[in-house]
């Protein structure tokens, strides 16, 4: 079929992706940080609308799609991803985006994600992380912390939790990343990023559940911790963090390490981030350290690594082609008569 | 050389061969089936493998067989009992005999009869069936195939190992020469399946002529036999199985409608041939993709269709279960989607390669909420091409998923298919939506047309921009509505837009038999033949029987009930506990009859025919 034509844009604005559904999330939810940010980058990125398609699966972040008018599909708990793979299997020049949740897409959906990973499908993945079940009122979820007291853990969740960008990682994303709801800059730039990525893009985003969770992220969202908390990643510069930027992570051999920038350590000292090292790539999804504990590590946002792959639509359109040109655009009489036949006269 | 044979002449004969999984006995009766249809005989096959791809060597449950009717007549099934056994083992013997008829022949390879099978087999200590006049009442041809395959092989270089397994070529050249065919197609076969491997092809065209030669110099063998072609309507045939006819049937819909295909599967016995077979066909565009598991097999057809390709799912019973949640999904979306169902031996993992009507209940129920769509299924092999051409046209012109079901020995038998021209297929119109209508301000994606059917627009159509999900649809916006009444009125809508099928489809015909009459035999599925023979054969007896055998299972032919008022009694034969009879008390009140074979295996057409006795008094 033919609906790829070509055509310019016209020049879009974040209210033409908006659509006059009444957003159903809790007021003061990190949902609607990250639906503002989209709606924001959508007219930057030169596709027409027609051409974007977001489908999630079931949960909060779930009801994504009704509020972004372009094509959409609201589907069943854990699926966006297997459905997504389908439609950019047929239909490559879309632009398609998978919203999900902790739960759906690393729960119930987990066994798809992992595969739509590796397949690298030309796809951007943003998994609203709020490390609970928000829809169904408040159990733990498989990013909650062990110990976490919700409904369906009165004695603290005895669960190990997923550390979602080393799972990504370990199932050969091409493009892992973190951001948060409530860094708007940041969040756009990430959402830039996963969409100029060709592959699987998988993109991690800490949110509030302000009526389940709340507070979740706040030793890396505000103000007063942030800048010690976190560390942001930028390609080819050093790890430096700390409201002072005194501080960095260096590598000891394999093992990195906390300095301090005032105790002789210089900026060249620190580890370069290099977004399309593997290696480095695992050692820092895997800073991942409980804040409350005695000498963490700062949790690290932004792109951890990039890589180039050929997407499986991509390489499964090659096989059509080579098909076509081996044995000629299929002839139905041939193929419906096969190698051996007769005739009854 | 031998002069003394004589050439007799045979209308219809049942083979069977058997042997260890290991022995290559489904390929030698696919081989010994080609020979068959190429000279225009009429066929039928029954392939019955175990599920084990390698049981354990020598013992009954790794016996594998292989079952070919072939007749001057019309054949319909193949075949309640054999006239000929091929058994490579004993084994072999032990688990196929009672299906041999009295004073049937019996091709036993000796080696496979040594102490060690017979012990394997669990023949008591000392008891060799070939020797202890057990076997009087049938004509025992006793061949030592190993040692023979072996000698005629010594000058090729290959290990014992591989010499062994020319066996089979062995056997198949000696039934050509018992059944005076010529060799030629199983020649070419050989040489294209073996061009790289120069010594095996040796070996094996070695073997064959063996067994040739063996029958024309062997004084023991006087009688070769002959089966003439069969008076069947004019025209091209080849050989199909069921599973070969349904891709086949998909890729050729596929072409009519202009739709690409896509299949989205994982791999289950006995439903991944199809898979197999549409992976080939990427020069016609189609897309196939192994999924992870069941749900995304479904969930990506689910995309596909979607995106304005047309989604395939193959599967069989536990996979069924699997999709079901994304079969409702499809059903609140309202698109175009195939399920399809090879049905095999359930519940659970069940009995993988035998065959059973097990998820008719399913297909119609199985799902949560309200939530109906059409089912179809195929009656015979061939018969699977016309049936899932049909139901894929009913999935796009009614923007509905459908069910197809077969099972598994519609999937891998065979039989002749007077195989339609491209041009004389049935156009498959399809409708997209392109652009909003004169006076239409937004586009409305439930808006339905006058037969209930909602548009299709698919994504990068400018200006039809919409969203559509899981939870229930306002009618006509197809927002999202938790509203009492509208929830009432979309349930009776999708109901209703799946019986206004019925609308769109022939009315039920009698496969034979008069319009009204003591006893209607109502079938669905793979008991046609069983059915059509066991019928046929009571009407030459006199009785009044009628046939009538369901394509259309959801929904039924408007015709339905009035046919079946039109006899006294109503039997409903099915490989499984009693499921279409459940629906056809349900909807038409009749007090139908059932008849239940829940063995793994086809029901005859001998039994059905005493059980019809029985029910006429
Ligand atoms: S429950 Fe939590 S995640 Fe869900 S909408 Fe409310 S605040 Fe947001």
């Amino acid at each position: 079929m033919d609906t790829t034509a070509v055509q310019t844009p016209q020049s879009l604005t974040p209210k033409d992706f908006a659509t006059d559904q009444e957003v159903r999330w809790c007021p003061g939810c990190g949902d609607y940080s990250i639906l503002k940010q989209v709606q924001t980058v959508m007219p930057t990125l030169g596709i027409p609308r027609e051409n974007i398609v977001i489908i999630s699966g079931i949960g909060c972040s779930s009801r994504f799609p009704y509020y972004m008018n372009t094509y959409g599909m609201h589907s069943i708990h854990g699926r966006a991803t297997a459905i997504a793979s389908g439609l950019k299997a047929c239909r490559p020049e879309l632009s398609v985006w998978i919203v999900t949740g902790d739960g759906d897409g690393l729960s119930i959906g987990a066994g798809h994600m992992v595969h739509i990973l590796r397949r690298n499908f030309d796809v951007n993945i943003l998994l609203f992380n709020n490390q609970i079940y928000g829809l169904t009122k408040g159990q733990y979820s498989p990013t909650s912390e062990e110990n976490k007291i919700t409904k369906s853990t009165p004695y603290g969740s005895i669960d190990h939790p997923f550390n979602p960008a080393a799972l990504a990682l370990g199932a050969d994303a091409t493009f892992v990343a973190r951001s948060m709801d409530r860094d708007p800059k940041h969040l756009q730039d990430m959402l830039k990023r996963a969409h100029a990525h060709k592959g699987a893009s998988f993109l991690e985003i800490y949110q509030n559940c302000n009526i389940f969770n709340d507070g979740a992220f706040e030793i890396f969202t505000e103000k007063a911790t942030k800048a010690d908390e976190t560390i942001f990643l930028e390609h080819g510069k050093p790890l430096l963090f700390g409201a002072q930027r005194n501080k960095g992570i260096r590598l000891d051999g394999l093992k990195p390490v906390v300095v301090s920038l005032d105790e002789g350590y210089s900026a060249d000292d620190l580890w370069i981030h290099d977004e399309h090292d593997l290696y480095k790539a695992q050692m820092l999804v895997r800073l991942f350290d409980d804040p409350s504990v005695e000498g963490h590590f700062p949790r690290p946002f932004g792109v951890f690594y990039e890589a180039q792959r050929p997407s499986y639509e991509e390489l499964m359109q090659q096989q059509i082609e080579a098909a076509t040109g081996k044995y000629g655009v299929g002839d139905l009489d041939k193929l419906l008569a096969g190698s051996e036949t007769w005739t009854i006269y | 050389m031998s002069t003394q044979t004589t050439v007799q002449q045979l209308r219809d004969v049942v083979i069977k061969f058997a042997g260890d999984s290991g022995d290559g006995m489904q390929l030698t009766g696919m081989q010994f089936t080609n020979n068959t249809a190429l000279l225009g005989i009429d066929l039928s096959t029954f392939p019955d493998f175990p599920a084990e791809i390698r049981a354990p060597q020598g013992t009954l449950p790794g016996v594998s067989g292989f079952q070919l009717h072939f007749s001057s007549d019309p054949v319909y099934t193949p075949g309640d009992s054999c006239d000929v056994l091929v058994a490579m083992n004993a084994a072999a013997l032990k688990a196929n005999l009672k299906s041999l008829k009295k004073g049937g022949i019996i091709i036993a390879n000796t080696d496979g009869f040594d102490a060690k099978n017979l012990r394997l087999a669990n023949y008591p200590e000392g008891v060799n069936p070939l020797t202890d006049g057990s076997l009087d009442g049938y004509i025992v041809y006793e061949i030592d195939i190993t040692k023979l395959t072996r000698e005629a092989l010594k000058d090729v270089d290959l290990g014992m190992k591989e010499k062994d397994r020319a066996k089979n070529m062995f056997v198949l050249g000696f039934l050509y020469w018992l059944y005076d065919r010529k060799m030629e197609s199983t020649i070419h076969f050989l040489q294209e399946k073996f061009a790289k491997k120069p010594l095996i092809l040796e070996g094996n065209l070695k073997a064959l002529h063996a067994g040739y030669n063996y029958g024309d110099t062997t004084e023991a063998f006087t009688t070769r036999y002959r089966v003439e072609r069969a008076k069947m309507p004019r025209g091209t045939y080849r050989s199909i199985t069921g599973n070969q006819a349904l891709a086949l049937g998909l890729i050729a819909a596929s072409q009519k409608s202009g739709l690409p295909l896509f299949l989205g599967s994982y791999p289950i016995t006995p439903a991944s041939d199809i898979l197999h077979e549409l992976s080939k066909h990427k020069n016609f565009g189609v897309r196939t993709f192994q999924a992870e598991d069941e749900i995304a097999g479904i969930s990506s057809a689910i995309g596909a269709s979607y995106g304005g390709c047309m989604g395939v799912t193959t599967t069989s019973g536990p996979g069924m279960a699997l999709k079901t949640e994304a079969m409702g999904l499809a059903v609140m979306l309202e698109i175009p989607l195939l399920i399809i169902d090879i049905q095999r031996g359930g519940p659970s993992t069940g009995l993988p390669t035998k065959t059973e009507q097990s998820d008719l209940l399913q297909a119609y129920y199985g799902r949560n909420g309200e939530c109906p769509m059409p089912v179809i299924a195929a009656a015979t092999p061939s018969d699977c091409f016309s049936a899932v051409y049909e139901a894929f046209r009913i999935a796009v012109q009614y923007m509905t998923p459908v069910i197809f079901l077969s099972d598994g020995y519609i999937a891998n038998g065979a039989e002749p298919w007077r195989f339609p021209k491209a041009a004389d297929l049935p156009p498959i119109e399809v409708k997209f939506k392109t652009q909003l209508d004169e006076g239409e301000e937004k586009f409305m994606p439930y808006q339905r047309d006058e037969r209930y059917v909602r548009p299709w627009a698919v994504p990068g159509t400018p200006g039809l921009e919409h969203r559509i999900g899981g939870l229930e649809k306002q009618h006509i916006t197809g927002n999202v509505s938790y509203d009492p009444d509208n929830h009432q009125l979309m349930v009776k809508l999708r109901q209703a837009k799946v019986d206004a099928v019925a609308d769109d489809i022939p009315l039920q015909t009698l496969d034979s038999g008069p319009e009204s009459g003591d006893l209607l035999v109502l079938g669905w599925g793979s008991t046609y033949g069983a059915i059509k023979g066991a019928v046929k054969s009571l009407q030459q007896q006199g009785y009044a029987v009628a046939h009538a055998h369901l394509r259309y299972l959801r929904p039924f032919p408007k015709n339905l009930g009035e046919i079946l008022r039109n006899y006294k009694q109503v039997l409903i034969p099915e490989i499984n506990n009693g499921q279409l009879i459940k629906i056809i008390r349900d909807q038409f009140l009749i007090d139908a009859k059932g008849y239940h074979k829940i063995m793994g295996i086809p029901i005859t057409k001998s039994e059905l025919e005493e059980h019809i006795k029985s029910l006429l008094g």
